[in-house]
Parts: C-alpha cells; sequence; structure tokens
C-alpha cells in the first residue's frame, strides 16, 4: 500500500506529485500550501501539457522523473491544454492507472462533464480565496494521499 | 455546481449516493457514518451488480431511482461482481461521468491496479475499525460530496 507505508510509517519517502499549472503564482501558492499539509510531499512542477507528458513518459530533461503517485492538472494551458493531456494519459495503458484531479479555475458545466468522460479521477475548482485554497489542498492532501490507496509504481 | 449548492445552502434536496454493497452488517454501518456526517446525503442500497446496473438504467422496480452523484462500489459480490460493474459504467457513454468509488477490503494490489485501470474515479479499503470506517465516511464526505465539484445530472 504504497501512499499508506508512507504516511503512516512516517519515512522519508516521498509522496510524488506532479502539478500541471501554466501560472507562476499558482505554482507558488500550491507549494506552500502542501509544504503546510504534508512535509514527505514533493511537487514536481510542469508548466504546459507537453511538459508533462514527457514527464510521464520520462522523455528529455525528465529521463529520471518519478512516475507521480497523483497529478493536479489545470485545464487552460498554452500548447497543449489539460483536456488533451487528460485525453492522453488515460488512453495511454502505462499512465492510465495515474490518479488525475483537475484543479482549475473554471466552472463551466461543459468543462466539468467532459473532464468526467475522460475519465478524470475527479473534478475541482480553485477557490479564489487563499485560505480556501490552503483548505482545498489539505483536503487533496487527506483524502488523496492519506485515505486513498493508489497503485503501485510500476 | 450542484455539489456547492446543496452542501453550501443546507437545503432539503439530497444528495444521492448509491451503495452497491452485500454484507448487511457494512450496509448498516455505512448508513449510520453517512447519517453522522452529513444529513443531506440520501443513501440507496443495492446488494449486488445485477442491482446496481437496473439502478443506474432506471429498470423494473428501478424505474424512479435518481443518478447517483457519487456510488460507492464494493468489489466482491454474488451475480455480478465489482470489477465487471464498474467496467459496465465506464463504458456507458450515458453512465461513465458517475464517480465511482472502490469501497472494499480487499487490499490486493491487483484489485486497485485493475480498479484504476477500468476508470474508478479513487479506491479506498474498508477499515475493520469501527471508528476508523465512521473517519472514511466522514471523508468521503468532506472531499467528494463538499470539495469536489460532480457532474451535473443530465
Amino acid at each position: 500500500m504504497y501512499a499508506h507505508d508512507y504516511t503512516d510509517g512516517g519515512d522519508d519517502m516521498p509522496l510524488e506529485v506532479l502539478l500541471v499549472e501554466d501560472s507562476p503564482g499558482d505554482v507558488r501558492l500550491t507549494q506552500e500550501a502542501f509544504r503546510a499539509a504534508n512535509s514527505s510531499v514533493r511537487l514536481h512542477v510542469a508548466a504546459d501539457g507537453i511538459e508533462a507528458l514527457a514527464f510521464l513518459r520520462r522523455e528529455g530533461v525528465y529521463k529520471d522523473a518519478p512516475r507521480p503517485d497523483l497529478t493536479l492538472l489545470d485545464l487552460n494551458m498554452p500548447r497543449m491544454d489539460g483536456r488533451e493531456v487528460l485525453a492522453q494519459i488515460k488512453k495511454d495503458d502505462k499512465l492510465k492507472t495515474i490518479p488525475i484531479a483537475i484543479l482549475t479555475t473554471s466552472e463551466s458545466e461543459a468543462d466539468i462533464a467532459r473532464s468526467y468522460e475522460l475519465h478524470a479521477n475527479c473534478y475541482l475548482c480553485k477557490p479564489v480565496q487563499l485560505n480556501a485554497f490552503e483548505n482545498l489542498v489539505k483536503s487533496i492532501n487527506d483524502f488523496w494521499l492519506t485515505k486513498a490507496r493508489l497503485p503501485q509504481a510500476q | 455546481m450542484y455539489t456547492h449548492e446543496y452542501s453550501g445552502r443546507g437545503d432539503s434536496v439530497p444528495l444521492e449516493v448509491l451503495l452497491v454493497e452485500d454484507s448487511p452488517g457494512d450496509v448498516r454501518l455505512t448508513q449510520e457514518a453517512f447519517h453522522a456526517a452529513n444529513i443531506s446525503v440520501h443513501l440507496n442500497v443495492v446488494t449486488d451488480g445485477v442491482e446496481a446496473m437496473a439502478f443506474l438504467r432506471h429498470q423494473g422496480a428501478f424505474a424512479d431511482a435518481p443518478r447517483p452523484d457519487l456510488t460507492l462500489l464494493d468489489l466482491n459480490m454474488p451475480r455480478m461482481d465489482g470489477r465487471q460493474t464498474l467496467a459496465l459504467i465506464k463504458n456507458d457513454d450515458s453512465l461513465k461521468t458517475i464517480p465511482v468509488v472502490i469501497l472494499t477490503t480487499s487490499d490486493a494490489e491487483g484489485d486497485i491496479a485493475k480498479s484504476y485501470e477500468l476508470h474508478a474515479n479513487c479506491y479506498l479499503c474498508k477499515p475493520v475499525q469501527l471508528n476508523a470506517f465512521e473517519s472514511l465516511a466522514r471523508s468521503i464526505n468532506d472531499f467528494w460530496l463538499t470539495k469536489a465539484t460532480l457532474p451535473q445530472i443530465q
């Protein structure tokens, strides 16, 4: 039980989280919120879908990248957006078991429905208020990285 | 923003949760735990995959069944097990957006991996201890029915 070994055992093996996010401000806030929520989370950042897929497929500079225990995916990004990244991950037999949480400012019903259709594991709206955002990150940590059983890294 | 309206307003429109579980004891515990966690959760119970599919497809006695906001699915059940049920739901264009949380006593790596491959939204192990089970029900409520944004009923 991958996640449980880490959280219960209290050892220093990190939980690998990939954040796919183009806004430097949001990246900074997410880093700070995870640091406050769980010091064993190691947050990796990709700034768009092209980088995210290179990270997941260990291409180029990402050849030593870990397999993420959880991926947080923004929808609206340059070059390759979150919908396309999500579709590619969930069609790829080697990557499809990685849990993908959509984390976006979009509250559009179409984006919500489309994301679940493409097999996003869940959809979360980024709150504007800072403390609500910190709470959300804490919930992501409590649920996904503590309670949920995650597939073992292959 | 289906869940947010409900959870925020505290009105009497229930959150529909479908529990697919063959053990009467586990059904009772889940009912009590959700009742304690969130009074606006309406827990619908079916005891195997055949009944679950009839419920979701509004067949027979389930003609007036609501579309669930969330489904909690056991894996090991008679007639049609959770793996088959999950595969049917996630391959059905009219059902695939319904979040399906696997809730099982199995902690086999094979079951965890297979469930995520079949596009389970997440995988949770039923704890044996009663207070841990209540705490898990609270987490499901806090994350899925409060924080996550769910697809709107079609």
